[in-house]
């Protein structure tokens, strides 16, 4: 379905179900996916593959979204890449730390498939347009 | 009194000028007087009075002694003139010169020029002065019997000249006279005795006529009767009201009872003050000298103010006596109806006084019983024993001493403890007179103290008590504050803990979800209807679960304190539509006509647009919920002023009972809480709705009938509170 043009995205999550189930549906979309398990991964895997996008879960094993975010956003060769930062903490303050570590965009979780992948394409867009 | 001839002054000069006043002096003074110094003291007088001769001192020549002597002085001091004398031996002396010479001589001072006259030291002080020799009408030719000095430059007038010649011719007189017969010279000596002799009587002794004049006084009846020219006007008044009254008494006395003794109240020409005499009178038949009356007064006004005096003390005593008299009985009245044994004693230590309830104590009758008189005999020998102490021991005025004193009752045989006070009574001199001893009752005391013991046991007992209680509320305090934190950390572990659990639930609400939607989807291709309707009965449910979870969530967030406001601008007409949008599919399925009537001029509003939105969503949420049939409507309305506004949601449903008006505000509450209910939901919305609307500073109100409908109102300022 997916050809060598379409969009990267990487999904960073630690929960399978929830990776594999947004990785299935953005490939059913039309996008390229690529999955990182943890933050370390996470910042490896955008290193290597340079995405087009990034869906970041906030709270991993290990290095956390967060930290994960600050460090690609400090680097030059993947700054420009868009962060969507995904979190179950529907709490106040949680979308302000995300945009301040360096998320350009940030879905509560339960976000259906369908949802995240309007929000995946307006980001793209935006950037496009940028 | 004496009688002077005026024949020989008859050949004085002719009338002077100054007629009145040169008689004056001849008549008041140079006749009057028979020696030298006093006519030639008088004279000077004179002179300073008419002649403005402020300084004078007149000189006389003493035959016997040859020296020529002061006599009388003016405006200088007595005893210069006194101890002034010369020798007349001394012919080379100016001032013996001058008696021999006819004319004044002038005396200058030694310093007024370098001329070496030698001035001899008069009684006049040094300074230039003028000597005027005094000469007898038979001794014109031979030396002067005197001088007049005067300070010089005082002007010779006539009326000096002639004064010069009346004291000259005077003094010849009185000198003259000493110069007669030997008889005259005896009579003259037994008058002057007999004048020496009634002066001498302390008693004032009158001659008068039948008319009251006065012929002959002693001093002490001139003192009343007769006073100088130039005694001052008090003087002068009382001497003539004297006359008057003494010329009264006498005339009374001479036409009633010539004998007796009468009183006479005169006036003490010195002072003013009253004199009382008795006067003592008797007629003189005297053939040359006609009738006369002889009066002796006797002064009897310190006798009679003694007498009144006496009176007076008389009187002061008796009444002293009454009032003393009085002071004892209130004495022993009040010591009566004293309740305390009062006892006075002498010195001696000796029963004087004692009232009613120290008898009881002290005495007995003799015919009472042994024990009776042993209990007097032993209350009596310790109260002796207590009075003697106070008497051995020093004494000193308002001394006051307190013992205590085993008594007993006499008859009773009961014992008495007695405080005792004595105090010292002294006399003006300090000496000792009595002791009075007051005994007081100690039992009443004791028996206060004791009680006053208990009372205090008891507080004490009663403080302690409290202070238990005290302590066992500060203990349970403590509990009670630590309960308040435990349960205050145990409610934020629960919000921690729902907060949590809402995140754990998420999770996997997030899979069942999403793979859901990816079937209904197609993404593992087109699948048969049934199971569609399964898998969207599955994506239901799990939004309904999620639906719980976010408010449950909501609930631990308002609770938490972590749901802060944050306010903007924004346009409520702009906001209903939008969360109409957002319930588009649950209004497209109730098949209701749902309304919006906005405000026709926008209302503004600075507050919190998610919290704002968020009640709004579950009220008409709810309205959809409960309503079957019928219309629902939300209306904007601006308050009055524009400080408020209110969002109402009215629709045709099921309504609520009053009972439940409150309560379904509450957490978990819905009117049917059972487990077979009809709608489902939490219960939390209304809860959340409430606490969203008190964070923006308003409230929400419902009325609702039964069947008929409700109607949900909410209202909050325009400008929420910071």
């Amino acid at each position: 379905m997916s050809d060598q043009n379409a969009p990267l995205i990487l999904v960073v999550d630690d929960y399978q179900d929830a990776r594999e189930m947004y990785a299935e549906y953005l490939q059913f979309s039309g996008f390229r996916v690529a999955e990182a398990r943890n933050g370390n991964e996470a910042v490896d895997q955008a290193f290597a593959l340079r995405p087009d996008l990034i869906l970041m879960d906030l709270s991993l094993p290990g290095k956390d979204g967060w930290e994960a975010t600050r460090e690609l956003k400090a680097d030059e060769r993947t700054r420009h890449i868009p962060i969507v930062a995904l979190t179950g903490h529907a709490l106040a303050g949680a979308s302000d730390g995300a945009k301040k570590a360096g998320c350009d965009s940030f879905v509560t979780k339960p976000c259906l498939p369908d949802d995240l992948v309007v929000e995946v394409r307006r980001m793209l867009n935006a950037v496009k347009q940028g | 009194m004496s009688t002077v001839s005026v024949r020989s002054l008859s050949r004085t000069p002719p009338p002077p000028v100054n007629a009145a006043a040169r008689l004056e002096l001849l008549e008041f003074y140079l006749v009057h007087h028979e020696d030298i110094a006093r006519c030639a003291h008088a004279s000077l007088e004179w002179l300073a009075r008419h002649a403005q001769v402020r300084r004078s001192v007149c000189l006389a020549v003493d035959a016997e002694s040859g020296m020529l002597v002061g006599i009388a002085g003016y405006g200088v001091a007595n005893e210069h003139v006194e101890l002034f004398s010369w020798p007349l031996a001394d012919t080379g002396d100016p001032l013996v010169a001058t008696l021999s010479s006819a004319e004044p001589s002038v005396f200058r001072s030694p310093r007024a020029n370098g001329h070496a006259r030698l001035t001899p030291t008069t009684p006049l002080g040094a300074g230039a002065f003028v000597a005027m020799p005094l000469r007898g009408a038979r001794t014109r030719d031979v030396d002067a019997l005197g001088l007049l000095l005067m300070r010089a430059g005082t002007p010779i007038t006539p009326d000096i000249s002639w004064l010069v010649t009346v004291l000259g011719q005077k003094i010849e007189q009185i000198r003259g006279r000493g110069s007669v017969t030997e008889e005259a010279r005896k009579l003259r000596r037994e008058r002057a005795l007999f004048f020496t002799i009634i002066n001498s009587v302390t008693d004032p002794i009158l001659l008068t006529d039948t008319e009251g004049r006065l012929i002959v006084a002693n001093a002490r009846a001139e003192k009343l009767f007769a006073a100088a020219e130039e005694a001052n006007e008090g003087r002068r008044r009382a001497v003539e009201l004297n006359n008057m009254l003494f010329s009264a008494a006498l005339s009374r006395t001479v036409v009633e009872t010539p004998s007796e003794a009468r009183e006479l109240l005169l006036v003490d020409p010195g002072d003013g003050s009253d004199l009382l005499f008795e006067v003592l009178s008797s007629t003189v038949e005297e053939p040359r000298e006609g009738t006369g009356v002889v009066s002796v007064l006797r002064n009897i006004t310190d006798l009679r103010r003694a007498t009144e005096q006496v009176e007076e003390n008389y009187q002061k005593l008796r009444m002293a006596e009454g009032a003393v008299r009085a002071e004892r009985d209130r004495l022993n009245l009040i010591i009566d109806s004293v309740a305390d044994p009062i006892i006075v004693t002498d010195p001696s230590g000796a029963t004087v006084l004692m009232n009613a309830p120290a008898e009881e104590l002290f005495t007995a009758p003799p015919d009472a019983a042994p024990v009776v008189l042993r209990g007097v005999q032993s209350n009596d020998a310790h109260f002796s024993s207590f009075i003697s102490g106070l008497l051995l021991g020093e004494s000193g005025p308002g001394e006051i001493r307190r013992g205590e004193i085993a008594l007993m009752n006499p008859v009773a045989g009961t014992p008495i403890p007695v405080e005792a006070i004595a105090g010292k009574v002294l006399s003006e001199s300090g000496e000792l007179t009595a002791v009075v001893t007051i005994l007081h009752d100690r039992r009443e005391a004791l028996e206060r103290a004791r009680l006053f013991e208990q009372l205090k046991v008891g507080a004490d007992e009663l403080q302690m008590r409290v202070q238990a209680a005290t302590a066992e509320l500060a203990t349970q305090n403590e509990l009670l504050r630590r309960q308040a934190i435990e349960l205050e950390q145990a409610s934020r572990l629960k919000s921690q803990f729902l907060a949590n659990m809402s995140h754990e639930f998420r999770t996997p609400l997030n899979a069942i979800l999403g793979y859901t939607h990816m079937l209904l989807q197609g993404v593992a291709g087109e699948l048969p209807p049934n199971i569609k309707r399964q898998l969207q009965r599955i994506d239901s449910n799990g939004r309904h679960l999620l639906t719980i979870i976010n408010e449950i969530l909501d609930l631990t967030r308002i609770e938490a304190g972590k749901m802060p406001m944050q306010v903007s601008e924004f346009d409520l007409n702009e906001l209903v539509p939008e969360v109409m949008a957002e319930l588009d599919a649950v209004i497209a399925r109730s098949r209701l006509s749902v309304r919006a009537a906005l405000s026709p001029e926008p209302p503004i509003l600075r507050s919190d647009r998610q919290k704002v939105k968020q009640i709004v969503v579950n009220l008409l949420s709810n309205a959809l919920k409960f309503t079957h049939r019928g219309v629902i409507e939300v209306a904007l309305r601006l308050g009055k002023e524009g400080r408020q506004v209110s969002i109402s949601v009215t629709d045709t449903g099921i309504g609520i009972s009053p009972e439940h008006h409150e309560n379904i505000f509450e957490d978990f509450r819905q009117v049917d809480d059972s487990p077979s209910r009809q709608y489902g939901g939490t219960g939390l919305g209304l809860a959340i709705c409430r606490r969203l609307a008190h964070a923006l500073g308003g409230r929400i109100m419902l009325h609702s009938v039964v069947g008929k409908g409700s109607t949900f109102t909410l209202t909050i300022p325009v400008d929420a509170p910071q």
